[in-house]
Order: structure tokens, then C-alpha cells, then sequence
């Protein structure tokens, strides 16, 4: 029993040291292999839009301020104040028009994402003691960036406001400090911490997705394609004429395709943290860990895969099939709780989103064992199953 | 015979195939094989793509499970004792099993490895084998650069690693140059008379089995049609009473033809080309029968010979086909070539 299980172990070994030769001479391979990871980083990284990487954003301006007793300085005020804090943020690049149908025109043609709107009674409102009303015209065809403009502006505009408002106090009674000021007229005051210190960004959400993902993936699709690809070229019967255990075949190009895809994990958290400043709080150890462990829950299916992928084609249309909904459901580029609920309790299915979970908690928010026991029981307790279930199916294809 | 160990009996039968039979859904791609081979022996087995050959050496090498039957080597089950035949055996298939991004001695020291074999043992095999095919020189080149007669001659060379006792042959002379297929011959025949290897070979060229084969099975439709040497399957056509002629006719018109194939004599007429036609006929008037339907068609006879049968003409007696007739067009196996995944209810496409 132990002879046999060494003798498992060292042909496993050799098969995985064979399918890694062959990867490593194969140079345009092994380019792809390093530039996969980087295209998948940089594209999730840029082109989803967030609040914080709007700039430049072109928008109209029409003034349409009439002004009251021949004084314009509501409007004025209004503009200098945005003019001076867009110098600063950069978020807008305004430009003037006549009039609201020339702001529409422009929005039609696409010269500009929205507009800002100041009414005819805008310094009359305000001079006469009411509220100057500003309109913030959106784009209706591009819901995501009206929607960041919209409340990028309403935060800017809510901003000049508080400050008019101190202003105005201060103007009312002298005796009251700046500080008080502000208290009398927001005397709620948000501030917004992580539970780790430092500021994260959309990368320190995807990076752990992403790492999760290729290594599992690199099991998942890997095995199967790796095993039809030798059955097609037929070197295959070569290993299976051999007097060794048929599992050693699966073991050993497991052991390669993990090796394979650990490659690429630590790849992408070079990359992460070299290019787009992601850093590891938690144990670097766990995060392999993790890695390991999300290899070691997909092998099973894997290797299910592997036994009824007749060839090549067949196996990665199948691959495909399940890659897509898992890549978008398991929370590595959206968060889940934006889903509905069935897509909610699909996602909670995959295996894949406890562990993009669990690495997300341990590399952003410095987790521990103890805060992913359930992460890591359903990931052992999903890769126990699949290989029960793996084992005798692969044995009865090999011996079909 | 019952045979429950691995010993090597001389003059015995060292393979045992009785009522082997596969079939792929409701097609039968090997039906109800029975022959054994005796040890030292090169068997033969002839007939046309998709005649069951492969999948007869893929059960025997324990690379697919026959549906009924069973066969031995050398003692042991193909199916419960596959290990203990994988050991005594070595194949060469059709497809090249070889890893073009390793070089030749990688190619050799992995395969090796897994007959488990010793390092230093391993070491001087491979020096050996490279030297006997000539390619010492070519052992750090990587595979994927050989030429496909030496690629070969790598593949034979890797079936010989574990020094077995039955080798398989899968048409090993597919699709080589001329001079490649003689080398490729010779060196069977070599390892045959040096070592004593028992082959087993498969091939669609009739030529390849008069030269190598001590036996021939003719096999067709998954089914051994004829079981014997080559002179002995050659003199039972005579036997049978069967005279082979072949005629040259200036003007040969298809109306000609369908008037010799209707004569009662005549069992087969087939065309080797614009003016040459082949007869098997029977009865001692055959001769002046065929001479006489060509004349009464105005038949310009330039040539008749009387021949000696070929295994070509064994095959055409035996099955009332040629071989060339179907040998053209290879029929791919994916389907069921790989014992490996797959839920295969499909035939051949």
C-alpha cells in the first residue's frame, strides 16, 4: 500500500516535471501566460467607471442668470466657486453655451456628458431670500456616468452651499467663529474610514477575485484541455500502455496545472502591487493557502470535466459554458449583494465566491483563520464531494 | 488453455484471443475474433481502414475494454490483469506518441521512467536503442523537428524501452517514404530474429504482409476471414480451383466489362487500368470462355497471361473486394481511439 503510493507520487511527478518542460518551451506560451493576467488587471481595473476616476468630464454650462436690479452676483459667486474647485479636482472640463437647446444639441451629438443649468431668477432668488435653484442635465443613454456626474456635482453644489450658509451666519452675527458657523448649519459631520486604515480602490476588490479565479480556472479548464489535447495528438495511450496507476496521469497534470496557475497568482499580486498600488494586509502565507485550497475544490471538477470531454473542442465549449457565469456571479468583478436574489443564491453555489471572499477579507481587510471558517469549510467541504463524486466516474471512463 | 502465470512458454501460445468482440453503440467494430500467436511469431493482420485492426491491437494492449471475449498475453487477462500485460507489451500506434517540445532523450527518459525503470539501466537502453535506429546524434534535438520517418523510428524505439515480448504495430509503415518503410522493415525483421519479439502488425498493403508476416489474418468487417501462412492462403485459391488471368485489351469499354462479369465462370473482373483488366474465374474452360465473350464483343485481345495469386488476389477471392477499394479513404477513430473519458455511444464518423 505505501510501495503503491510512493510509486503514485513519483509518477505523478514525472507527468507534472513532463507537461511543465513542454510548457516552458513553449515560448509564445509562456509569454501568454504572463500577459493574460496583466490585460485581465488592466482591463477590469480601467474600463469600470468609478466615482473617483471621472475626470475631464466635458459638460455644457448655460447661464441663463437675468439678474436682479442689473447685479449678477448670485451666479457669479456661483461660478467662481466651481471654477475654483474644479482647478483643483480636474473633474470637469466646461464649456459655455447660449442656451438650453444648444446644451441638448451638444448632448445629442455627444460633445458633452450633461449639463449645468443656471435659471433666469438665479441671483433674483437668491438676493430676495430664497432658495437658487441650479439644474444638472444628464446623458439618459449613459445611465452609469450621469449617474457618477450626477452625484459628483450634487456633492460639489451641497459644498458651495455650506459654505454660502456659514457665510451668511457669520453675516448675521459677527460674534459667532467659522467654526461654530459650519456647526449651526451642518451639525452633522460624516466621515468615512476603512476598517483598515489607508483608502482602497475597485483594483483592491478585484485583485483577490482575479487571483482566485485564474488559479482556479487554470484546474478547472486546464485539465480538461491539457488530457484532450494529449488524447487527440495520442501521446496519451503512451502514458496509459505504461504499468502505473491511471490516477497518477490526473495527479500529476493537476500537480502541473496548479503550478501553472500559482504562477499567475503570484504574477497578478506583483502586478497588483507594483502597478496599481494594491497591498497584502493579511498573512501572505494564508493568501497561498487560500490559493491551494480553491485549486484543491475545483479538481473535482476538473477532473469530472476531464472524463466526459470526448475532445479538445467539445471540452473547451464546456469550459466556456460554466467559466462565463462563474467569472460574473461569484462576486470577482461586481459585488453580489447588486444582484438580484437568484442570482444571489446562484452565486452562493459556486465555490468560487468564498474563495474570492475569503482571499478579499484576508488581503484587504487583514483577516485571520479565524474570521473564514466558513469560507474554508464549504471550499473543503465542495472539494471533498467533487472528488468523491470525480474518482469513480474518471475510473470508469478510463477503463471504458 | 488456462494459463494463470506469466511464464514465457516456448512454443506456446504466448496471445490467446477468443470471441474478442467490441462495439461501439450498435455498431460492431470487432466481431467474435478468435486466433493465438505463438511466441517469436510476426502475425499479420491485413485488411482495408476500418476493418477492426486497430481496435483489435488497442483491446490487446489494454488501451480499450472488449465487450465480450477475451484475450491473454503471455498468461494474463488483458482486462484483470491489465497491469501485469502492460509490462510484457509494447505499441506502436498510428498516432506518433511522442512530445514534440521534448527532445528525443527526454522523450525516452520519461516513458522509461514509468516502466519504472532503474536509472543507470534506463541510461544505457537509450543509448542503445538511439544507436541501433542511427539517431545518437539527434538525442538532444527536440522531437518536433524530425523528420517524420525519423520520428518513427523514435516511436518504435520508445515501444522497445521496456524490452517486451509482444510488440504492436500499428501500420508503423503509414505514410513514409519508400526508403524509410524498407529501413523501418528491415529493423522489425532484425528485432524479431535478435530478440525474439513477438509482432504483432496491422497494415492495408499487402506487400508489407507477404514480406514480414509468418501468418496472415485477413480481417474484415471486424471479422477474421482467413487465418494462414501467405503461401497457404495463396495455394488455397488454386485449390479452390481459381485461375487468375490477366488481359490487355486495346479496346476496353464498359460494356465489355459487364459482359465478362455476367459469364458463369467468372467470380470477379476489376480494372487496374485504361486497358488492363484482372479475371478470377473458375473451371477448366474458363480460358476459351472469357476469349470468347471478348471476341464476340469485337474485343481487341493484345495480351493474356495466366498469373500466380498474390495476397491482393486472396483478399479479392475471399471478400469479392479489393482492397483498394476502400483503403483510400482513412476513416478517423477519435471516436473511439482513447479508452480515456468520453461516454462514446457514437460510430465512426
Amino acid at each position: 500500500m505505501k510501495m503503491r503510493g510512493k510509486a503514485l507520487m513519483s509518477n505523478s511527478l514525472r507527468i507534472a516535471w513532463k507537461d511543465l518542460m513542454e510548457l516552458f518551451r513553449n515560448r509564445l506560451g509562456l509569454v501568454m501566460l504572463v500577459l493574460m493576467p496583466i490585460f485581465m488587471m488592466a482591463m477590469v481595473g480601467f474600463i469600470f467607471p468609478s466615482n473617483n476616476s471621472l475626470n475631464h468630464v466635458p459638460v455644457a454650462l448655460a447661464n441663463q442668470d437675468a439678474g436682479f436690479g442689473g447685479s449678477t452676483v448670485g451666479s457669479q459667486v456661483f461660478l467662481t466657486v466651481l471654477n475654483g474647485i474644479n482647478d483643483q479636482t480636474g473633474m470637469l472640463d466646461i464649456s459655455n453655451v447660449t442656451n438650453l437647446d444648444a446644451l441638448k444639441e451638444s448632448v445629442q451629438r455627444g460633445d458633452v456628458q450633461g449639463g449645468i443649468v443656471i435659471p433666469s431668477n438665479f441671483t433674483q432668488c437668491i438676493l430676495s431670500g430664497q432658495q437658487g435653484t441650479l439644474i444638472i442635465m444628464t446623458d439618459n443613454s449613459n445611465p452609469q456616468v450621469s449617474a457618477a456626474m450626477q452625484g459628483a456635482l450634487t456633492a460639489v453644489f451641497q459644498q458651495m452651499g455650506t459654505m454660502l450658509a456659514q457665510q451668511n451666519v457669520i453675516a448675521l452675527n459677527p460674534a459667532i467663529n467659522a467654526t461654530s458657523a459650519l456647526a449651526i448649519v451642518q451639525p452633522y459631520n460624516v466621515e468615512v474610514e476603512g476598517v483598515v486604515s489607508g483608502h482602497s480602490s475597485y483594483f483592491d476588490f478585484i485583485a483577490p477575485g482575479i487571483m482566485a479565479m485564474t488559479v482556479m480556472m487554470s484546474v478547472m479548464t486546464g485539465l480538461p484541455a491539457a488530457i484532450s489535447q494529449e488524447k487527440e495528438v495520442g501521446t496519451l495511450d503512451g502514458m496509459m500502455v505504461a504499468p502505473i496507476n491511471r490516477l497518477s496521469i490526473i495527479v500529476g497534470k493537476t500537480l502541473a496545472q496548479t503550478a501553472r496557475g500559482l504562477l499567475q497568482g503570484v504574477l497578478i499580486l506583483i502586478l497588483a502591487s507594483v502597478l496599481f498600488g494594491i497591498s497584502i494586509q493579511g498573512s501572505i502565507l494564508l493568501v497561498f493557502g487560500l490559493l491551494l485550497l480553491g485549486v484543491f475544490s475545483f479538481v473535482g471538477l476538473g477532473v469530472v470535466l476531464t472524463s466526459f470531454a470526448k475532445d479538445q473542442e467539445t471540452a473547451m465549449m464546456v469550459m466556456m459554458t460554466l467559466m462565463f457565469p462563474m467569472m460574473f456571479l461569484s462576486g470577482v468583478f461586481f459585488p453580489v449583494q447588486q444582484m438580484p436574489w437568484y442570482m444571489q443564491s446562484i452565486s452562493k453555489v459556486l465555490p468560487l465566491t468564498y474563495a474570492a471572499d475569503a482571499l478579499r477579507k484576508v488581503m484587504v481587510l487583514g483577516a485571520g483563520i479565524p474570521q473564514i471558517t466558513t469560507e474554508l469549510a464549504v471550499l473543503i467541504t465542495f472539494g471533498l464531494v467533487m472528488i468523491a463524486i470525480a474518482v469513480p466516474v474518471f475510473k470508469r471512463a478510463m477503463t471504458r | 488453455m488456462v494459463h494463470n502465470e506469466g511464464v514465457a512458454l516456448n512454443n506456446e501460445s504466448i496471445i490467446v484471443v477468443q470471441n474478442l468482440t467490441k462495439a461501439f453503440g450498435d455498431f460492431v467494430a470487432v466481431d467474435n475474433v478468435t486466433f493465438d500467436m505463438k511466441k517469436g511469431e510476426i502475425f499479420g493482420l491485413l485488411g482495408p481502414n476500418g476493418a477492426g485492426k486497430s481496435t483489435t491491437i488497442r483491446m490487446l494492449s489494454t488501451l480499450t475494454r472488449p465487450t465480450k471475449g477475451t484475450a491473454t498475453i503471455g498468461g494474463f487477462d488483458v482486462v484483470k490483469q491489465d497491469n501485469e500485460v502492460r509490462k510484457l507489451i509494447g505499441i506502436v500506434s498510428e498516432k506518433m506518441i511522442m512530445y514534440n517540445r521534448l527532445t528525443a532523450r527526454e522523450n525516452l527518459w520519461f516513458f522509461g521512467n514509468l516502466f519504472g525503470m532503474q536509472k543507470e539501466e534506463l541510461n544505457r537502453r537509450i543509448d542503445e536503442l538511439l544507436e541501433l535506429v542511427q539517431l545518437t546524434k539527434w538525442g538532444k534535438a527536440q522531437v518536433g523537428t524530425f523528420s517524420s520517418g525519423m520520428k518513427q523510428k523514435m516511436n518504435i524505439i520508445r515501444a522497445l524501452l521496456n524490452m517486451p515480448q509482444v510488440l504492436f504495430l500499428d501500420e508503423p509503415t503509414l505514410g513514409l517514404d519508400p526508403q524509410s518503410t524498407v529501413e523501418i522493415r528491415e529493423f522489425i525483421r532484425k528485432l524479431n530474429q535478435e530478440q525474439n519479439t513477438t509482432i504483432l502488425i496491422t497494415t492495408h498493403m499487402m506487400v508489407e504482409a507477404d514480406l514480414l508476416c509468418d501468418r496472415i489474418g485477413i480481417i474484415d468487417h471486424g471479422k477474421i476471414v482467413a487465418l494462414d501462412t501467405s503461401t497457404n492462403l495463396k495455394n488455397a485459391i488454386s485449390g479452390a480451383n481459381t485461375t487468375i488471368f490477366t488481359l490487355e485489351i486495346a479496346n476496353l469499354t464498359p460494356d465489355l466489362l459487364a459482359t465478362l462479369r455476367a459469364l458463369k465462370c467468372v467470380e470477379t473482373v476489376s480494372q487496374e487500368n485504361s486497358s488492363h483488366i484482372k479475371i478470377h474465374a473458375h473451371g477448366d474452360d474458363a480460358f476459351d470462355s472469357i476469349i470468347d465473350a471478348v471476341r464476340a464483343k469485337n474485343g481487341n485481345v493484345v495480351s493474356m497471361q495466366n498469373i500466380q495469386p498474390t495476397l491482393e488476389d486472396v483478399f479479392l477471392h475471399i471478400t469479392g473486394r479489393e482492397v483498394r477499394d476502400t483503403a483510400d479513404q482513412k476513416i478517423p477513430l477519435a471516436e473511439h481511439r482513447h479508452g480515456f473519458g468520453g461516454v462514446s455511444r457514437g460510430r465512426r464518423r
